[in-house]
């Protein structure tokens, strides 16, 4: 099997004091992440993009009608590992240091970026993800459908939330608002952003 | 003397009766605010198959809110209220391009969860009868094959969306799935029946597994009300 699944950086637990169950990881890290992982393989087997590294395999496929089912589930496999690291316990609030000095000075403050993220988060219509990238060595805030992400338009992802519903659907039912408050407030990785940025 | 005032007492009666059965055609049938339409049936009826806490979320408040969110819309542009969602559906080029998008998710998000409800019922489920038996049949060569290929669109549609079978301009039967809310209108194609694939239709019970969802819901499917929506279609 050449693609493969990193295991959570938690327990399906882990979150639990931050309003995400551990059902909602069971089924979003044990099933929805893994059935991405079991697609992406029977779709490459037997091709050369059985052997590229599943960055590669985004860029390559993207854009191609003919490999949507390809890009979806690479896409999807990369999106759900960078997710689960974009979350800790006992994370959100603000950042520190480079990062939090280039925020003020892209965004005008850690409010106004806060803000443009909910935005971007909320106003994703249907299945997609809300992100913090690198673009051009600037900082944005973008939001992408369905399986689409940050790598296949030149851009530095930092910080991701998942926006479909299965991804809250459990804990917070129709009010995704509050989910993406809840993210910010009480899960975000800023060390990971950090990390990212730097890379 | 009493006589007279009687007359006169049902005269206006009769006026007042007059005046408020009227009132329906005195206005288009969907000027804004567009209102949400009831669940035809109780919350759980449609248990097993859809419990009854997801009836009461995907109706009271996802189908709610595509409704306060064109209303919005449809304020910003007083012309567009003279129109029914349907046509500004069927030609989204001739709504102002600020609120076209708005219009596009939230109308499509009302039109085709108003279907929704209305296509299901208690005690549903078995198969079609007359015209609509006959084209599904020669369209898909039977009833079995007609729900498999239904249900393999509806788990193809990736993210959210809708599987339909519409109905072509020529009148003929075609399986399609559309992403989140766009409706068959906007190609011009008449909506016979639809499934809400979106996860919140199915995720509370069904989780991940939405192949289950797909073929229990023909349980709940109200044959005798697409029927009615297809002989309009070939009218």
């Amino acid at each position: 099997m050449p693609f493969t699944q990193a295991p959570l950086p938690y327990d399906f637990g882990a979150l639990e004091a931050h309003n995400m169950s551990a059902k909602t990881f069971e089924f979003h890290f044990g099933k929805h992440h893994a059935a991405y992982v079991t697609n992406l393989n029977n779709l490459v087997k037997d091709t050369p993009m059985a052997d590229m590294s599943l960055e590669d395999v985004i860029k390559a496929s993207y854009g191609d009608a003919s490999k949507a089912g390809i890009f979806n589930n690479a896409a999807q496999v990369w999106n759900h590992s960078f997710f689960w690291n974009s979350m800790k316990s006992g994370g959100g609030g603000a950042p520190t240091g480079d990062l939090a000095a280039k925020i003020d000075s892209d965004f005008g403050s850690f409010d106004a970026f806060k803000e443009a993220f909910k935005t971007a988060a909320a106003t994703q219509f249907g299945s997609g993800w809300a992100w913090l990238v690198l673009e051009n060595g600037t900082l944005k805030v973008t939001k992408t459908p369905n399986a689409e992400n940050p790598l296949v338009h030149g851009q530095k992802p930092l910080l991701t939330l998942d926006v479909w519903e299965h991804a809250y659907y459990l804990d917070f039912q129709n009010r995704r608002p509050d989910f993406i408050t809840n993210f910010l407030d009480q899960l975000v990785n800023w060390d990971f952003a950090a990390q990212n940025m730097a890379a | 003397m009493r006589n007279f005032i009687q007359f006169l007492y049902r005269g206006m009666v009769v006026i007042l009766i007059t005046f408020f059965l009227l009132i329906p055609f005195a206005t288009p049938a969907e000027a804004a605010p567009v209102e949400l339409p009831p669940l035809p049936y109780d919350y759980d009826a449609l248990a097993p198959f859809i419990d009854a806490e997801t009836m009461q979320f995907h109706h009271d408040k996802h189908h709610a809110a595509y409704i306060s969110k064109l209303n919005e819309a449809l304020e910003k542009h007083t012309s567009l209220q003279n129109q029914s969602t349907e046509a500004l559906l069927k030609d989204l080029s001739q709504v102002p391009e600020d609120v076209r998008k708005t219009i596009q998710n939230n109308g499509g998000g009302h039109l085709n969860h108003s279907m929704f409800w209305q296509i299901m019922k208690p005690q549903g489920g078995g198969t079609p009868t007359g015209a609509l038996a006959e084209a599904i049949n020669q369209t898909f060569g039977s009833f079995e094959s007609f729900q498999e290929q239904f249900n393999q669109a509806g788990l193809g549609q990736f993210g959210s969306g809708w599987v339909w079978l519409v109905s072509n301009p020529q009148g003929q039967l075609q399986i399609i799935s559309t992403a989140n809310q766009d409706s068959p209108l906007m190609q011009g194609l008449y909506p016979v029946m639809g499934n809400d694939v979106w996860e919140h239709a199915y995720y509370l019970s069904y989780r991940n597994r939405r192949a289950d969802y797909l073929s229990n819901w023909w349980n709940v499917v109200n044959w005798p009300e697409i029927e009615k929506r297809y002989a309009a279609a070939q009218a």
